[in-house]
């Protein structure tokens, strides 16, 4: 009764000192765009597949940073790849090459 | 008598090798066609298709017709060594075969005849018949190989001459191949005279007078400096054939079974088979690919050129980062002398490179579509260009047209952006869902502003509608006069979209509705060699920084004559220099909707 309130799950805890941070640090090295982010929305707003669906690449940068890999393979699948949000982005991330390379840093873990 | 020294050994053995490397590579590429193309190819060999094939084979490989329409000093060039020593060869034979006193000849014979022969009274066919004929006919050729070797050496200083601003880096057997190529024909012509010299007899103009020269300054040891030369002509040669299949001039053999490939009908293959390996190696490395491609020329970026990209495949060297960075805007490939399918075979490597994940697209709604005659589809790109789809609207309403706007609440992308990443079968899940979208509308008519989709509709989707790009649609329904059109007096200029133009040869169109509402100027490189506007979705790896350099050079060219307006026919295009153009953008729709009298 007196955690109450106060309980953490653990598998809910992202320890940010303890993140997974290889497919973060290959994308440094291979898209380093992804860096230059400031999480504005313009590319999910415009995205194609997020009007059908619950996709934002935010939290595609979110689960990058966390380390999640798991979601984060999950989430990417849902892109077409069409490139609406590269000519949207006002920071010229290169969402395309995120997206592929997210794709090959995960098969590198594995 | 057999007549034989040790000097022809390197020769001899280049030889076989070569001829070892050709039969082996050319029997397993042969073998590892499909069986329905190794019918074909069966089958073509006893046709007429053969014989075309062959004229191919000497316009191409040794004319060099292609290149002499780029540059007449570069196709002189490479016509000077190929047909040069392919007729020095042929007439080198009929010559031996004629003063010969044996019927089977040593391959070697031909090629070291003076050697062996410098008694003038076995020369009896030409003493009798055409004096001196063959003498002369020698050497002409071998002085018309030099010429070629003089312009290939000026070509290395100044190859703007030859109408190339880059040429190729070579690798280190290139070098060895081509100091080889260069020692042969001067050694030649150098060896034969010094032999005609000491024996004061069997040369032509060129050899018998530079011979006697050389018999005047060396005297006796003349002897041992030709013995010396032969030595080394042959070793030239052989060297030569050995590096041959590990270097650029491996195209020579690989390129002539490729024209015959295409002649019987083997059509390229989307994933590695016999067809893109025969084109990797029948790829010259001449460098033509490299001026054109933008990302050299305006970018700066000059490691992933199309010549350097399939040497890299062939080295089986090649990474994901220059297979993903290319325009894919298909400049090089129209450039390309040998016609080889340079796009296909990136997307071959991207496709290897693809991974194994899979998509999840299981949110695709089903498709209901209203039905209507005539379906619309903007596409993803013209839903960020919504003045296009105003003006298409405006259009279609003018002309009362019944059409069902298939993408109004947002589109499934057609599937080409994910094709050009290499992912075929991701590709085919959203090809599936528009094309059953398009199917259910019952319309005999489908109609796109993207010429992105307008492609993918035509190559992959296998619909039975007409598919037209909304120029082409637009041009139709102005000539059938259902759109009443005034001429707004603007100089426009009118920029090639890749997929429209050279990804599906529509140039037409596009033009005949402007020439109907504006004036066109003239543009630097259209058509067929249009710029690209930077914006493609081939390129995957490349700054925004690199990607705006191409955009702006484009731009400088485009509006190099004046104009007031650059038109457009793709809403990526108008996307992309919209944003760094210091003139209005708009597309053929926009213009020809402005052109509607109030």
């Amino acid at each position: 009764m007196k955690e109450f309130g106060y309980t953490v799950h653990k598998e809910r805890l992202i320890d940010y000192d303890r993140n997974d941070k290889r497919v973060l640090n290959h994308l440094k090295k291979h898209e380093p765009s992804v860096l230059t982010c400031i999480a504005c929305g313009s590319c999910t707003a415009t995205c194609s597949a997020g009007q059908l669906v619950d996709f934002n690449i935010r939290l595609v940068q979110t689960l990058l940073r966390r380390g999640e890999i798991e979601p984060l393979k999950k989430e990417v699948r849902k892109c077409m790849l069409c490139g609406k949000c590269i000519l949207i982005c006002p920071r010229g991330v290169n969402m395309r090459n995120l997206i592929l390379a997210i794709q090959t840093a995960i098969d590198k873990l594995q | 008598m057999i007549s034989f020294n040790l000097f022809v050994l390197p020769f001899s053995f280049g030889l076989i090798y070569l001829l070892y490397m050709i039969i082996r590579w050319w029997t397993k590429w042969i073998r590892a066609l499909p069986p329905e193309d190794r019918a074909r190819f069966r089958k073509g060999i006893f046709s007429r298709q053969f014989f075309s094939g062959l004229k191919e084979v000497f316009l191409e490989s040794l004319v060099h017709r292609k290149m002499f329409r780029r540059n007449a000093l570069l196709g002189f060039m490479h016509m000077s060594f190929a047909l040069g020593w392919f007729l020095l060869i042929l007439a080198g034979n009929i010559e031996s075969r004629i003063y010969s006193t044996s019927h089977v000849n040593p391959p070697y014979y031909p090629i070291f005849l003076k050697f062996f022969i410098h008694d003038r009274t076995v020369l009896w066919f030409e003493i009798n018949t055409v004096p001196g004929f063959f003498r002369f006919l020698m050497d002409f050729l071998l002085l018309f190989i030099l010429s070629g070797l003089i312009l290939a050496m000026i070509k290395r200083g100044r190859s703007r001459w030859f109408g190339m601003t880059r040429t190729t880096h070579s690798q280190l057997t290139d070098r060895v191949a081509l100091v080889c190529l260069w020692l042969i024909f001067p050694v030649r012509l150098l060896a034969e005279s010094f032999t005609d010299g000491y024996y004061g007899a069997g040369g032509g103009f060129a050899t018998q007078h530079l011979g006697n020269l050389f018999a005047v300054l060396f005297r006796e040891s003349s002897q041992h400096i030709a013995y010396a030369l032969w030595w080394l002509y042959s070793l030239a040669l052989g060297i030569f054939f050995v590096t041959l299949p590990f270097s650029r001039y491996w195209h020579i053999p690989t390129e002539v079974l490729l024209i015959f490939f295409r002649r019987f009908g083997i059509p390229p293959k989307r994933i590695a088979s016999s067809f893109s390996q025969v084109e990797i190696g029948a790829c010259s490395r001449c460098g033509v690919c490299i001026d054109v491609c933008q990302l050299g020329s305006a970018a700066r970026i000059h490691d992933i050129q199309a010549v350097y990209f399939l040497r890299s495949v062939r080295d089986e060297q090649v990474s994901r980062d220059i297979t993903l960075r290319c325009l894919v805007c298909g400049r090089c490939q129209e450039t390309c002398p040998v016609g080889i399918n340079i796009d296909l075979i990136r997307l071959i490597e991207r496709y290897n490179f693809s991974g194994s994940h899979a998509s999840d697209f299981t949110y695709l709604p089903e498709p209901a579509p209203r039905k209507a005659q005539v379906a619309y589809f903007a596409g993803c790109m013209t839903h960020l260009t919504p003045s296009i789809i105003r003006a298409m609207k405006g259009i279609l309403q003018e002309a009362g047209i019944d059409y069902h706007f298939l993408d109004e609440e947002g589109s499934v992308c057609c599937g080409r952006p994910m094709m050009l990443s290499g992912k075929h079968e991701q590709a085919g899940e959203l090809i599936r869902f528009n094309r059953e979208l398009i199917l259910q509308s019952g319309a005999d008519t489908l109609v796109t502003s993207c010429p992105i989709c307008f492609r993918v509709f035509r190559e992959e989707y296998n619909l039975p509608v007409r598919i037209l790009h909304h120029t082409q649609y637009l041009l139709e329904l102005i000539k059938s006069g259902k759109v009443p059109l005034q001429t707004v007096f603007r100089k426009v200029a009118y920029h090639d979209p890749c997929d429209l133009g050279r990804g599906s040869n529509e140039y037409r169109a596009p033009r005949e509705l402007l020439a109907k509402v504006a004036e066109l100027v003239e543009v630097p490189e259209e058509k067929e060699d249009a710029l690209c506007c930077g914006g493609s979705l081939g390129i995957y790896t490349i700054s925004s920084r690199k990607r705006d350099l191409i955009t702006s050079d484009a731009l400088d060219k485009l509006t190099s004559s004046g104009p007031e307006v650059l038109v457009t026919a793709c809403p990526l295009c108008k996307k992309t220099f919209s944003r760094l153009a210091g003139i209005e953008v708009l597309d053929v729709a926009e213009m020809v909707y402005g052109a509607i009298p109030e």
